[in-house]
């Protein structure tokens, strides 16, 4: 191909031009607006003002525990699950496969807002039909709200409902590729099947899984709306407050943007380790 | 031989027996809420259980109009989508169609830094983004504020990018000695070639623009403005609120996205399965 300058720039500038307004100027803005100080007016360089605030606030650390607690217990929880998933739906001997992938699949097109008033009526105290079926086996009601365990086993318990399914399309994908004279051949050598989908399945599936896990994380990190509406703004007390919450309560209810960048570079700080530890993981084998 | 076939028995029926009982769980909490958006508020909270739909849908829709303009709302959110869809559509081709077939200066460079976002917390980008548009470009409650900002995505672009890539020169080649000039081939030969891909990213964007929270939350606030998801996130968490109503709205939510994903499952699995795709 020949370069061809400015046809290609002709087909590219609004994309790039929304890009660099809304996108490459706000990640060099962010930046620069974590050093100032930003409750005052005008806003003042203080490039410790922020930085030195984060570190020494019970408010994000309290935030920072609960979000990597919920990204530890979850996202493997998730993902195995929408491996066991994937797996199944893939068996040649599964009937009505239409069925089951409409029930696995059919949360991805769930809004949060819909599926977050349904998990907080159903897991309400006195009222919630999970209660009342807990009750009707002879088990005791639990308080999903008003106690940290439960609640942050809520907030797992529906980001897991809602993404498992979304994962699977994508591992289920990812299965499809694997070729099948693979298998034939190690049927031919009598290996097991499940020797096989240990040692041939999920060393093939690794980069996709990997993929999941590194957008299941990132997106983990950024729970807001779950613990904003089923938890009611990070309760009980701040029990299930996740950085995405501080963020929003540090930026748009006390309008402290300076606070709420600090706190946006935190989690991008921690995106982009979770990164490199992703391409270390899939990097090419020498 | 027998045994071999009641092996395959054994196995499918263990199969079905581990995969029903998930699919159920699975299916319990949109089952509830179409059970609930049919019962009224006092029917709800009451000590019995109930598994199966009433009829007062109608009275919940009319609870929930009572406690904010959902049908408003629900206006605004198609008409956001829709338009949405169809600008990112359009942007995420051209320059997809930009990447696959040109060799220009800065190509490199241009997607290292769209694949470099694809990790990147969008809340980085969110509080700069909130400021120019409320403040700087006072835009909030509009709906440029909500249809222009996301129109960014980077997933789109490498999809579409793909799709391009992967078809024959020559198609093109053809075109140009006729003379025909690029933005044709463009529109008249390449875009319906895409054609399934497109349906996939239409699918995809309608979707995100449609279930989307926290940006139109904090841009468009005030209540002849909100989006549904958001008209209905307020009330979530109200005392005098008919529950019975939430239910409604969320069912009006979900309800025609359930329909289309049934409808349109093969193109919603692959542009979602397209995200693996390298």
């Amino acid at each position: 191909m020949r370069y061809r300058n400015a046809t290609a720039y002709r087909f590219l500038t609004p994309y790039l031009l929304i890009f660099a307004i809304f996108w490459i100027w706000p990640i060099i803005s962010s930046f620069l607006i974590s050093f100032q100080a930003t409750r005052t007016v005008p806003w003042r360089f203080a490039p410790t003002f922020n930085w030195g605030r984060l570190i020494g606030d019970p408010a994000f650390f309290n935030a920072l525990k609960n979000t990597l607690l919920i990204l530890v217990i979850q996202v493997p929880v998730m993902i195995s699950l929408a491996i066991v998933m994937a797996v199944l739906l893939n068996s040649p001997l599964l009937k009505a496969r239409g069925l089951y992938r409409f029930a696995f699949f059919a949360p991805v097109v769930v809004g949060e807002v819909a599926y977050s008033a349904v998990f907080r009526l159903m897991f309400s105290l006195d009222f919630g039909i999970i209660n009342k079926l807990l009750n009707s086996v002879g088990l005791p009601k639990i308080d999903w709200f008003s106690n940290v365990t439960p609640a942050m086993a809520l907030i797992m318990i529906a980001v897991t409902w809602r993404w498992a399914g979304y994962n699977a399309i994508i591992i289920l994908a990812g299965l499809q590729s694997i070729p099948e004279d693979v298998y034939e051949a190690a049927t031919l050598d009598r290996v097991s099947k499940v020797r096989q989908f240990f040692h041939i399945t999920l060393p093939l599936l690794k980069p996709v899984i990997v993929f999941c896990a590194v957008l299941s994380i990132i997106g983990t990190m950024q729970l807001f709306t779950e613990p904003f509406l089923i938890t009611e703004r990070g309760g009980p007390g701040g029990g299930t407050e996740t950085l995405g919450l501080l963020l929003y309560r540090q930026g748009f209810r006390s309008l402290n943007f300076g606070y709420a960048s600090a706190i946006a570079y935190t989690m991008a700080g921690l995106a982009i380790a979770i990164t490199l530890v992703q391409l270390w993981l899939t990097r090419e084998p020498k | 031989m027998t045994s071999r076939s009641q092996r395959r028995l054994g196995r499918s029926i263990l199969l079905h027996l581990v995969l029903t009982p998930l699919a159920l769980v699975w299916l319990f909490p949109l089952w509830m809420m179409v059970v609930f958006s049919t019962m009224p508020d006092n029917g709800i909270f009451s000590p019995g259980i109930e598994l199966l739909p009433h009829d007062g849908f109608l009275d919940n829709v009319n609870n929930l109009q009572r406690d904010t303009n959902f049908v408003g709302a629900i206006g605004i959110s198609v008409s956001v989508a829709v338009t949405y869809t169809f600008l990112s559509v359009l942007l995420t081709s051209m320059a997809g169609w930009a990447l696959a077939r040109y060799e220009f200066l800065g190509k490199g460079i241009v997607v290292a830094i769209i694949l470099g976002t694809i990790t990147l917390p969008y809340a980085v980008v969110l509080i700069p983004q909130f400021i120019m548009v409320a403040r700087d470009f006072q835009l909030a409650n509009t709906w440029i504020a909500l249809i222009v900002p996301p129109l960014f995505n980077s997933l789109g672009v490498l999809f579409m990018r793909q799709a391009f890539s992967m078809m024959p020169a020559e198609l093109f080649d053809a075109a140009r000695v006729e003379g025909v000039k690029e933005w044709r081939i463009f529109l008249f030969v390449a875009l319906p070639l895409a054609r399934p891909m497109l349906a996939a990213l239409a699918i995809i964007l309608f979707l995100a623009s449609w279930n989307n929270y926290l940006w139109p939350l904090l841009i468009n606030s005030q209540p002849g403005a909100m989006t549904a998801p958001v008209a209905l996130g307020t009330l979530i968490g109200l005392t005098k609120v008919s529950w019975g109503g939430i239910m409604a709205g969320a069912v009006m939510l979900t309800v025609p996205m359930l329909i289309v994903f049934v409808l349109l499952q093969r193109h919603f699995i692959a542009g979602i399965a397209a995200g693996a795709v390298k």
